[in-house]
């Protein structure tokens, strides 16, 4: 028996979002008389952090403290429409949406502060904390609270805003059938390193090195955790995960999760990450989406670190013990490859 | 059908309450007592997220009859925290990011606690080993235990 290490590569373009009937997705925007505000999506989020980067991307936007924003995912029949959570869209089309919806809400909220300091709007900033002030002139103030009261109780004013961000449908040349099937792509390169036991078949990860640019990463902790467990999904889906013998019959599959394999905490392996910031020109702050790239390079990675390993081309996943195996028989035995 | 009545410690209070037989633990903490933190996942011990402590040891809550737990005490991530202070291990899986979307951390956070209790100085093959029954589908296994190892280390220290 023998374990046998190889290395392998694999590097994807991803396209941000759909173009599928311009992809669309709405944000709504109001004050609250506390001066907190309120984001009303009807975008999912699952655990990725949309709720998180749409709160910060309203409040970078607002000029408010990130504590004023609540983000209200609640519910899909009242809330304004999205086309859901999926595509590696959130960040890019809900924040761009959310941006929208912010910036027409700043305007009322500085039109009122305008009003309560009896100045110009063209002369107030937002301090970033709460405050609204007359630039250069930091003492003449008022808070977003007192801004939000005159507005409900004296002026008569929502303070609100609407956003909508909808990627227009690209034309087909009809001669060569070319068109721009997404505004932007994020890009990705990842190294996996295996180790394969030509006894068993089995096959173990050792580490991982990837590469992501995904535009500005808007919440950096949450693209890392986003890319170590995506990564993670790919290395399931290229070694454990399926419904088989006999899928789609699902006969004598998996049903739950103690027959469905998926990897445990004594599977992972190191994995070093760098996140490559170019900032995408329509992203909302730049940010495209790490999504579900995170998962994506490391299926060709693997199987191209097993052929490494041992000269076996599995193309059928999720690559088993038992086809490594009879393939390695297939060919009499292991061949490694010239490392790489 | 007859209600059992069943009393136990409950995170240091005692609870009296009335069961049908063949309640399980996890519907009586959630439904009867109204503790949420034990969530349900599988409902069949496949995943680890209902994960309690009964008198200190792991157990599976939506595997336990709760008629089992009389006059036992159970724990759950309600009780985790001391007063206004996150218990040591809360602040780590804090620092450390290690909550995703969140689902499985109740289980995880109880499956640590069950080690650090029997086991103050854990290497990384006993906290892979005391979570391997709790699945994360987020697969964020890594900051889950390096946050472990870091409660370990700051509680060695301190």
């Amino acid at each position: 028996m023998t374990r046998h290490r190889g290395r392998g590569m694999a590097s994807i373009n991803y396209p941000i979002g759909m173009n599928l009937g311009g992809d669309p997705s709405q944000a709504l925007v109001h004050s609250n008389p506390s001066g907190k505000f309120t984001v009303a999506l009807s975008s999912i989020d699952l655990g990725q952090g949309m709720k998180s980067v749409t709160r910060q991307i309203c409040a970078e936007t607002l000029g408010v403290p990130v504590e004023d924003v609540y983000v209200d995912t609640a519910d899909s029949d009242t809330g304004p429409h999205c086309m859901g959570s999926f595509a590696s869209r959130g960040t890019h089309r809900v924040g761009n949406a959310v941006m929208a919806a912010a910036r027409e809400a700043r305007g009322v909220m500085m039109e009122a502060a305008a009003e309560e300091l009896e100045v110009n709007v063209a002369d107030l900033e937002t301090d970033g904390r709460g405050n609204i002030h007359v630039k250069g002139a930091p003492h003449r103030s008022i808070s977003t609270k007192d801004v939000a009261i005159a507005a409900q109780f004296k002026q008569g004013k929502t303070i609100s805003g609407r956003g909508i961000f909808l990627v227009p449908l690209s034309d087909v040349d009809p001669e060569t059938g070319e068109m721009s099937p997404a505004t932007c792509y994020a890009h990705a390169c990842l190294v996996a390193e295996v180790e394969v036991d030509d006894e068993t078949g089995e096959v173990a990860m050792v580490r991982m090195d990837s590469a992501y640019e995904l535009g500005r990463a808007l919440n950096p902790r949450l693209v890392e955790q986003q890319l170590v467990g995506g990564a993670w999904m790919g290395v399931s889906h290229a070694l454990y995960e399926t419904p088989e013998p006999y899928y789609p019959d699902p006969v004598h599959g998996p049903r739950d999760f103690v027959e469905y394999l998926m990897p445990g905490p004594g599977d992972i392996c190191p994995h070093d990450i760098a996140v490559l910031e170019r900032p995408a020109p329509d992203g909302p702050f730049g940010g495209k989406g790490p999504g579900e790239m995170c998962a994506n390079p490391v299926l060709p990675a693997v199987a191209n670190a097993i052929f490494n390993a041992v000269g076996v081309r599995i193309d059928d996943l999720p690559i088993t013990p038992e086809k490594v195996l009879r393939a390695i028989k297939a060919q009499g035995g292991a061949r490694p490859q010239a490392r790489r | 059908m007859t209600k059992i009545p069943l009393q136990f410690r409950h995170n240091g209070r005692n609870v009296a309450i009335f069961v049908d037989g063949g309640t399980n633990l996890l519907v009586a903490l959630r439904e009867l007592i109204g503790d949420m933190t034990p969530k349900f996942g599988c409902g069949q011990g496949g995943c680890g997220t209902c994960s309690v402590l009964v008198d200190g040891e792991l157990h599976l809550s939506c595997l336990t009859l709760a008629e089992t737990v009389a006059g036992r005490s159970v724990e759950t991530l309600d009780g985790m925290k001391q007063g206004p202070n996150l218990h040591p291990l809360q602040r780590a899986f804090a620092d450390n990011f290690a909550a995703q979307c969140g689902y499985c951390t109740p289980g995880m956070l109880m499956a640590a606690k069950a080690l650090l209790d029997r086991n103050p100085a854990p290497s990384r093959t006993d906290v892979i080993e005391a979570i391997s029954g709790n699945i994360c589908r987020c697969t964020g296994y890594e900051p889950i235990i390096n946050a472990i190892l870091a409660a370990a280390g700051g509680r060695a220290s301190a």
